[in-house]
């Protein structure tokens, strides 16, 4: 019994790990689809957590805060799309610049503000966070282990964007692949100049997968700051852009196989903690790094063709010019 | 392709990247202002701090250094059409091949360890960019994913290294223990010393001579050899390459190779020349100050050494700005580098066409 426990409570922490993973991926799904590289998650995310902490901690107001990070990370997703889209800049760079912009930009309002070394204040107030929320009966299900667990830990007591993140990934592949919009958005990023052909902007098109990036990232970004943790502190995403676009590259561009990779990351960052200094049977113990690097080793071998193949959208990071 | 508008090269090289870095600290100044400092009194400080004295001029240098090795080994692979991210990586893997070599002949003579120092550090950083070198020539896997994967491997693999296997026995902190007396790179005050000049003691050391000479090869390679002219073909047109008898293939490869050589002597400026043993995250960054220091120089080496100048005096200049002004720190020059990136690099249409017509040199560019 205490080892199905574990197992329950593992699954869970999977949940909550890959939530912002989801969403980032999400995001990126969207604008890559397009035909932009969205190196950006990192940095919308970050500056995301940053705006929800502080305008939750000065308006005590989670879902303010929520409003703010999807504000911010949507500006900066403009940004990108103003110097990638209309002016044709580098991708990479643009996105580049704006994650270190964000990683320096973050701390320095955080100081100037809250004066507590580059961090918001603790979120403690009723209503600055994104609480887990019990279903009813939970307690009734506790009594019996065997199936009660699996709804009192694994279904009910998330917040609120743990079940939107979940909800967002049959709703991403709906938009994607059942309406007009996704038909297009999937065209642009394969053959800009056949939807130009047919009288779609592609810029429009690119403009609009921006911004949902942007409102995506701005959720998963509040997430990190006001519902997993209490408040923003120092480059709190942590490489998690970068890890959500490497189990986008993993779920070779769809939405299901992404959420699966989205998982499969998590409940390797999720089982590293616990596996700390266990001895496991055969291989022993097994270095909490060589977890932590496990999805990005996995990513490159994915890329080099040796774990199937991923074929990125054709038109991805090329700049769309009608003059060619 | 995109025609950009054609630019003098003394605007190309001077003027535009000036346009570009005013924008980025007009921004920067406002939030500044924004956060209720004054920004002309930031500025001062941070030129104070950063020239003020002999010792920070030798910190900026020091750091300047840093940012020279990065910002060719940037260089290099854009010639090539590459966008190296991995420059942090290659900096951190090249620090323990010069690390290791310091550990084990720390006690010979630093005539012999400090150029096997350089080598290994040259031969890791090299190492560590040859698998997304291999992947993008052989396989056509996108270089940037790939090295921004290799950068957080390496970081895992480091602290993995640190934690468990280097670490000196019966301390807390993941350090090594210290290199041996043969395995440091002499520091600039204690040369001069020699010669009867007194110079403030900082981490200033020799590894900014192989940085310069390091600009000066980049050049020779770049511009003056078979192997340059390759490079840049293969950066320009893939295909005409192709044409022309040359093996984009074996040309990605051998650009990211020293990329990464380039980048891993970091390490020889950080470990052999201040910091003289192992410790966590000793790039700090500095792979990606490469990227903006690149793209402000024009990815040539004289512009790359400006800008390292530029980008070691910020680095200076804003940590002892923290000391006058405790709502401001180093903080700010992230931010700045950020916006240089973004104005040099991604933004550079947008004040090239406004200054092409100012200068009136449109009417006489030659289509490309």
């Amino acid at each position: 019994m205490d080892a199905f426990r574990e197992l329950i409570l593992l699954l869970a922490a999977t949940i909550r790990v890959a939530t912002p993973l989801v969403l980032a991926a999400l995001a990126g799904l969207f604008s890559e689809r397009s035909g932009l590289i969205d190196l950006g998650l990192e940095g919308k995310m970050l500056a995301a957590a940053f705006a929800s902490a502080a305008v939750s901690a000065v308006t005590g107001s989670a879902w303010l805060g929520l409003g703010a990070g999807i504000a911010t990370a949507t500006a900066l997703a403009l940004v990108i799309a103003f110097a990638c889209v209309t002016h044709r800049g580098n991708q990479v760079v643009a996105a580049m610049a704006i994650n270190i912009i964000v990683a320096g930009l973050g701390p320095a309002l955080a100081l100037a503000w809250f004066d507590q070394g580059g961090q918001t204040p603790q979120l403690e107030g009723p209503g600055q966070r994104f609480l887990g929320i019990a279903w009813p009966g939970t307690q009734l299900a506790r009594r019996h282990p065997f199936p009660g667990l699996v709804y009192a830990e694994l279904l009910s007591g998330h917040n609120l964007i743990v079940y939107l993140a979940a909800a967002l990934v049959p709703a991403s592949a709906w938009v994607l692949y059942r309406t007009r919009f996704g038909l297009r958005l999937r065209a642009v990023g394969e053959n800009p100049l056949a939807v130009d052909t047919a009288g779609i902007s592609v810029n429009a098109l690119r403009y609009q997968a921006s911004l949902i990036s942007g409102v995506l990232c701005g959720v998963a970004g509040t997430y990190l700051s006001t519902a997993a943790s209490a408040g923003f502190v120092r480059d709190m995403t942590a490489g998690k852009g970068y890890l959500a676009l490497a189990a986008l590259i993993f779920g070779k561009w769809r939405p299901y196989p992404t959420l699966f990779a989205c998982l499969l990351f998590a409940f390797a960052d999720a089982g590293a903690a616990r596996l700390q200094g266990v001895a496991l049977p055969v291989v022993g113990v097994i270095p909490v790094q060589f977890i932590i690097a496990l999805p990005y080793i996995l990513t490159i071998l994915l890329l080099a063709g040796f774990v199937g193949e991923a074929v990125a959208p054709k038109a991805i990071g090329v700049p769309y010019s009608k003059e060619k | 392709m995109k025609a950009p508008a054609r630019l003098p090269r003394w605007a190309e090289f001077g003027l535009l990247p000036l346009v570009n870095l005013c924008a980025a600290l007009l921004i920067s100044g406002a939030i500044i202002r924004l956060i209720g400092e004054s920004p002309w009194e930031a500025f001062r400080l941070m030129v104070t701090g950063a020239f003020g004295a002999q010792d920070s001029i030798g910190y900026t240098l020091f750091y300047a250094t840093d940012f020279v090795f990065t910002g060719l080994a940037v260089a290099v692979a854009f010639h090539a059409g590459l966008f190296n991210i991995g420059g942090e990586g290659q900096a951190y893997i090249g620090g323990l091949g010069a690390g290791l070599v310091c550990l084990a002949f720390g006690s010979w003579s630093p005539w012999i360890v400090v150029p096997l120092g350089i080598a290994a550090g040259c031969l890791f950083g090299a190492a560590w960019a040859l698998v997304p070198a291999w992947l993008q020539a052989r396989r056509g896997s996108h270089i940037v994913i790939t090295t921004i994967m290799s950068n957080f491997i390496a970081s895992a693999l480091m602290t993995y290294l640190l934690v468990n296997v280097l670490i000196k026995p019966g301390q807390q902190s993941p350090e090594t223990r210290e290199f041996g007396p043969g395995a440091v790179m002499p520091a600039v005050d204690v040369v001069l010393g020699k010669f009867g000049i007194t110079f403030a003691p900082s981490p200033f050391n020799l590894a900014s001579l192989l940085a310069l000479a390091a600009c000066l090869a980049v050049w020779v390679f770049i511009w003056r050899t078979r192997w340059g002219y390759a490079l840049r073909v293969v950066g320009q047109n893939p295909r005409a390459a192709v044409y022309a008898g040359i093996s984009p293939e074996r040309t990605i490869i051998v650009a990211m190779l020293i990329s990464g050589g380039l980048a891993g002597c970091l390490g020889v400026n950080e470990l052999m020349g201040s910091q003289h043993r192992i410790l966590l995250d000793f790039p700090g960054g500095a792979g990606f100050v490469g990227i903006a220091v690149a793209l402000m120089g024009r990815n040539h080496p004289l512009g790359i050494l400006a800008a390292a100048l530029l980008f070691g005096a910020l680095y200076q200049g804003g940590s002892e700005l923290s000391f006058d002004m405790p709502h401001v720190n180093r903080d700010m020059v992230v931010l700045i580098q950020g916006l240089v990136i973004l104005f040099c690099g991604a933004l550079e249409n947008v004040f090239r066409a406004p200054l092409a017509s100012l200068l009136g040199a449109a009417r006489k560019a030659p289509l490309t």
